[in-house]
């Protein structure tokens, strides 16, 4: 509907949004939102608004997929028909089946999955609103809400993009430089333990540009980690508040 | 399925209900606190956010050019999808839509639909070819109870919020241009849910009330407090009595709710 923009990044070096280059989109976290879930949180990511809820551990259904030396994590990430330009259909598409295995396998090694044999835990991810980089903000969202059911966890996860707009590098890519930018990385990572649990690319990059545009999505990763313990300890610390009223 | 402590509650319920009390401490005609939320979603044409008690929905509107129905050349087309999310309660599973959340989006759809609120004729573009299509979709995502009203409410907000986008016609095709006009309204239609227990009606009820209630009716009263849409559900029945005591407080129900809501 409204014309294309043909420069992301304009003569003074800023992004449509105002943004620098190596700049995050704003990040505001809330955990713990939904009642009936055992865990869950909240992620506004620049335009994202993402919720996360965790069920379990708990009895496995069907039974059949039981394991009886582990944990069964599974994930579902879904889009809210009115969460896009034009609607989507509320039936899962290839795209949500494929970012809902993705955004298991990113989670799986921060949990302690040997530790609940013949358990089940459940986490659905609904995007309210997208705008770009919605897989990333839903694994920050995920990890934390699997945190606040209180499962046992190596590290919490979590997830930045970086690709390359107007022959640049840049972080956090929102929906227009996506669609129209060359490359998108998106990495997943556990700050911890330096390690990355997810990592898709698309577009073209030279392998010099592909290993600056991972350095900087780590670098973004290590930025939403500090909003991301501080939304958890702040769940926490409203407890004890309620706690001393008594 | 449910354990014998939420056995023994639902029978305190029960028992409360009887006597005319609530296990909340709400009164039998009492509905429980809410609040409404416009323009949570910028992306959708319209949106709004309700949480009853600790209900919460969301529903956002989608408007596109599409077809009109053969019989109605004129009008535009509305149509009402609701989503369980699985999020929302420990019972809804991933999955296509089932029973209950079609029978919430036909009822809600019913509501909007039978006051007219809104004026369809407004939403053709050529008639019996290109019509706006208003898409309401209601996405539960905290179960408490009475999801009924808290969608219907919620519809109805997001429908007051919504713009379309202004268009030319060019060549028989639709050209959208900058600029939004309001979605045209006619009337503000209110629905009222409540729930029976033997012989005792009560008004808005919460999770655990609708585990054990017989029967519930729903009624849609439209700004005349005319009735425009109603359905009943559950295993138990109303008697010609009930039903009367039933419509009255539903009616003055709605009043002071559309007090409140300021509709």
């Amino acid at each position: 509907m409204n014309e294309k923009p043909k420069k992301l990044i304009n003569t003074k070096g800023l992004r449509l949004d105002g943004r620098k280059p190596n700049e995050l989109r704003s990040v505001k976290i809330d955990v713990g939102i939904l009642p009936n879930a055992d865990g869950s949180a909240y992620i506004e990511h620049g335009k994202n608004k993402i919720l996360a809820g965790a069920f379990g551990p708990r009895e496995m259904h069907p039974k059949h997929l039981q394991q009886a030396d582990r944990m069964v994590l599974r994930c579902r990430y879904h889009m809210a028909p009115f969460s896009v330009p034009e609607r989507k259909s509320p039936a899962p598409s290839r795209r949500e089946n494929e970012l809902s295995k993705v955004i298991r396998d990113a989670l799986l090694p921060a949990v302690f999955i040997e530790n609940y044999p013949r358990t089940g835990v459940d986490v659905f991810i609904e995007v309210l609103q997208a705008d770009g980089g919605t897989r990333c903000a839903s694994i920050t969202a995920a990890s934390l809400a699997l945190a606040d059911a209180g499962i046992p966890m190596r590290d919490l996860v979590v997830a930045c993009a970086a690709g390359k707009v107007d022959n640049k590098i840049a972080l956090d890519l929102m929906d227009i430089e996506d669609k129209i930018g060359t490359a998108d990385v998106p990495v997943a990572y556990m700050p911890n333990l330096n390690a990355i649990t997810l990592l898709q690319m698309d577009g073209k990059l030279s392998l010099k540009e592909f290993e600056n545009a991972v350095e900087i999505a780590t670098g973004g990763c290590k930025q939403i980690y500090e909003i991301q313990k501080e939304a958890l300890k702040k769940k926490y610390e409203i407890i004890e508040q309620e706690e001393e009223v008594e | 399925m449910s354990s014998l402590l939420t056995r023994v509650k639902l029978q305190q319920i029960k028992k409360a209900i009887e006597e005319g009390k609530r296990l909340d401490q709400r009164n039998l005609n009492e509905y429980r606190a809410f609040s409404i939320e416009q323009g949570a979603i910028e992306k959708a044409e319209g949106s709004a956010r309700v949480k009853l008690g600790k209900t919460e929905v969301l529903v956002g509107i989608k408007v596109e050019v599409g077809t009109p129905y053969a019989d109605t050349p004129n009008n535009g087309v509305m149509t009402v999808n609701a989503e369980l999310v699985p999020l929302a309660s420990s019972t809804f599973e991933p999955g296509p839509p089932g029973d209950e959340a079609i029978e919430l989006s036909r009822i809600v759809d019913r509501g909007i639909r039978e006051s007219e609120a809104i004026d369809t004729e407004k939403l053709c573009i050529i008639p019996g070819k290109k019509v706006f299509v208003v898409f309401v979709d209601i996405y539960v995502l905290n179960h408490d109870g009475n999801l009924i009203d808290a969608s219907a409410m919620a519809a109805v907000s997001a429908l007051m919020n919504t713009k379309m986008h202004n268009y030319e016609i060019v060549d028989e095709e639709v050209i959208i241009k900058q600029g939004y006009t309001p979605l045209p309204m006619n009337d503000f239609p209110i629905t009222v849910t409540l729930g029976k227990i033997v012989d005792k009606l009560f008004i808005d009820p919460g999770l655990e009330e609708e585990e054990v209630m017989d029967s519930r009716l729903s009624i849609a009263f439209t700004g005349k407090g005319e009735i425009c849409a109603m359905q009943k559900g559950g295993s138990g029945y109303f008697t010609a009595e009930q039903l009367k005591e039933a419509m009255s407080l539903a009616q003055s129900t709605a009043e002071s709710q559309r007090k409140k809501l300021k509709w």
